[in-house]
């Protein structure tokens, strides 16, 4: 069978079963629809968690990123993972005693202050906004690459898929979707690792393989790290694991972004809200452990997979006639994930550091002397020809490894999953903070609960267009939006949720000048250094780390206001010594 | 549950808390960032080891640290009846 008729039983499986499980998980009530009525186990909750966190990025583009980057490429991996131990430790049994449906609900009642809640709304909206706008353009290419539709009709399809099962199961629908969808995500990612862990060091667990020797060829009984080193130089690129590389991210920097990708992770509102879903303190911590066990399953494949790709990928084409090269490197091209400029009419595949030429390939459809397809950009003067696209590490290594097709198929299937998973969760986030937070909470307290149930609904609805809008019509900016994310619930949510549950005395006005600080301090940074070409004026600290700084003065700002102004009222400080005690979370 | 032995229990909770984050600081900022030329030095198999702890180790750690919290709150729980 060919590679596209598994796609489509693969993908056709895989959508039946999450529509089904949709159909049987249908509520009828708010609980119901914001957390799952409180009932998840804390098992199902740590795949469903690891799902709604494993987003498009971690499974097509993280191990690409790596291959590419060497160690620096652990700002993620570290970053991604370490934030969980914040959430176990700092947040997630606390906010589950807390009860109540969302984050802004604990801002707003832990300070008194519907100013605070509406802050934490507006912060919780636009974090989940940013994010999953990269989803849906991650469904479209998927389905584009594998189905042979347009990348506009994949969208199209993925955003009716999401809208049917978010609006009808709301978060129970969602939860056990996302089960389903781990299941599929991580047989997806691990077949191909495997197998290709087996065909260069002999040794089926990736996460040994990638520190093991060579099997076959040339350097055999070599270890691969220290041959990809030896290529690296070779072609005139840093040392594969060498830390902190000429030109590359300083110590300070690298140190700042995974502090604000960890912190940024605790403060995820999609992320944290998964914990109001179990039925107690226990499950809470419990289901946080889980959750980070299934996310190691992948993110310790995922170095490995990025050392074996790079060693395959520099292998098979660099240096290698274009006339000579593999399959895979034409199919490729057609794609316009990779291509080649023979700058030096050599018909040789000369692969060095630097851009071959400015910005993505702009094929003019006729082909050179050697078959290759002929780009209009505007070359670069480096003597690198050739261009290739982090994401072809996940999506060709099959391919590469020459693996069978239904394992090609599983891919695809496997990237939707991530891609719907992640989606699926934030778009109950937002839809949750309009209908409870906004309406409920701010505008119509009398609202009934079927209305509430409706307006969640309709919101889900309008979430899905407005994402599948800018999954259709990206705006230029998505990739530098992404610093915003993390950034923004670095300093806004974590210092507030934190000091809220372990410092009585932290008030509203500290909260309110705190967040405000924070996030205005990390707007500015990241705005004039992404859209306005400014300088990293601080210490040289990257967009994407400045979040770290954001929330030390959010910290600052919050201790010493809360200082200065009035304790917080009895009730209040009741409260807070009430969620530290575990007993109870049952009833709510 | 009188209020003393609820603070107790609270203090016990924070110095669990406490040593599993300075694990945590240790092997991501320590041994994967700020030591990371140090213990490359140091191989094990293919792996520099400061490498190793930054794409490998830490994340192990941190599965181990968040279990261990789990466990260490069980037993605390039941020993001050707070549990559900």
């Amino acid at each position: 069978m060919s590679i596209l008729d598994w796609t489509y039983i693969m993908v056709g499986v895989t959508f039946t079963l999450y529509i089904s499980i949709a159909w049987i998980s249908m509520v009828k009530t708010t609980k119901g629809f914001y957390v799952a009525g409180g009932g998840v186990g804390p098992l199902a909750n740590g795949m469903a968690t690891a799902a709604d966190w494993m987003s498009a990025a971690s499974f097509i583009s993280m191990a690409g990123l790596i291959s590419f980057m060497g160690y620096t490429g652990s700002i993620y991996l570290l970053g991604w993972t370490g934030g969980y131990v914040l959430l176990a430790l700092l947040l997630a049994p606390y906010l589950r005693k807390f009860g109540k449906f969302t984050v802004p609900d604990f801002v707003g009642d832990r300070y008194y202050s519907n100013t605070a809640r509406f802050i934490a709304l507006v912060c919780a909206i636009f974090v989940s906004f940013t994010y999953v706008a990269g989803q849906m353009r991650g469904v479209g290419i998927v389905f584009s690459r594998f189905l042979e539709v347009d990348v506009n009709t994949g969208v199209l399809i993925g955003m009716a898929l999401v809208f049917l099962y978010a609006a009808l199961g709301g978060m129970k629908g969602i939860t056990y979707t996302q089960v389903a969808q781990y299941t599929v995500l991580i047989i997806a990612y691990l077949v191909p690792a495997v197998a290709i862990s087996l065909k260069i060091t002999g040794t089926p667990v990736p996460q040994l393989g990638f520190g093991g020797a060579i099997a076959e060829g040339a350097d055999s009984g070599k270890y691969l790290l220290d041959i990809l080193n030896q290529l690296n130089i070779d072609l005139g690129f840093a040392e594969y694991t060498k830390a902190y590389p000429e030109g590359g991210k300083s110590m300070l920097d690298v140190f700042c972004i995974t502090m604000a990708l960890m912190v940024g992770t605790a403060g995820l509102p999609h992320v944290i809200v998964r914990f109001y879903t179990v039925p107690n303190v226990r499950g809470a911590r419990l289901s946080a452990g889980y959750a980070l066990l299934f996310i190691a399953f992948l993110y310790t494949t995922a170095p490995a997979i990025a050392s074996f790709s790079r060693y395959n990928m520099i292998n098979t084409i660099s240096n290698v006639p274009y006339n000579q090269a593999p399959s895979w490197f034409k199919n490729w091209e057609k794609t316009g994930l990779i291509a080649w400029v023979d700058k030096n009419h050599n018909g040789f595949i000369n692969y060095r550091p630097g851009n071959a030429f400015s910005g993505k390939p702009e094929f003019t459809g006729e082909t050179g002397s050697y078959g290759q397809l002929i780009v209009a950009n505007t070359l670069s003067d480096t003597e690198n020809e050739l261009y290739i696209d982090r994401d072809i590490m996940v999506l060709a290594n099959p391919e590469i490894a020459q693996l069978p097709n239904w394992v090609i198929a599983l891919v695809a299937a496997g990237g939707l999953a991530a891609a719907l998973s992640t989606a699926s969760g934030l778009l109950l986030v937002i839809s949750s903070s309009i209908s409870h937070d906004l309406y409920y909470r701010l505008i119509n307290r009398n609202a009934s609960e079927k209305q509430r149930l409706l307006l969640g609904r309709i919101m889900i609805g309008v979430a899905v267009c407005i994402a599948g809008y800018f999954g259709i019509n990206p705006p230029g900016f998505v990739a530098q939006v992404v610093a915003f994310a993390f950034g923004l619930a670095a300093s806004s949510f974590f210092p507030v949720l934190v000091l809220g549950i372990f410092s009585k005395r932290t008030n509203r006005e500290g909260a309110i000048c705190g967040m405000t600080a924070g996030i205005l301090f990390t707007i500015f940074y990241i705005v004039n250094i992404k859209f306005f070409g400014g300088t990293a004026w601080l210490l040289g600290i990257s967009a994407e780390g400045i979040g770290t700084v954001g929330m030390l003065i959010n910290l600052f700002v919050t201790v010493s206001v809360s200082r200065l102004t009035a304790p917080p009222p009895p009730e209040v400080q009741e409260m807070v010594e009430i969620i530290r005690y575990p007993r109870g979370a049952g009833a709510r | 549950m009188s209020k003393k032995d609820l603070s107790q229990y609270w203090k016990k909770n924070l110095t669990i808390m406490i040593w599993l984050l300075i694990v945590w600081a240790i092997v991501s900022y320590g041994c994967s960032i700020l030591f990371v030329e140090q213990l490359n030095r140091i191989k094990i198999g293919g792996f520099p080891l400061g490498f190793w702890f930054a794409q490998q180790g830490a994340i192990y750690v941190f599965v181990v640290l968040i279990f261990i919290y789990f466990f260490l709150m069980e037993r605390l729980d039941k020993e001050y009846d707070v549990n559900d």
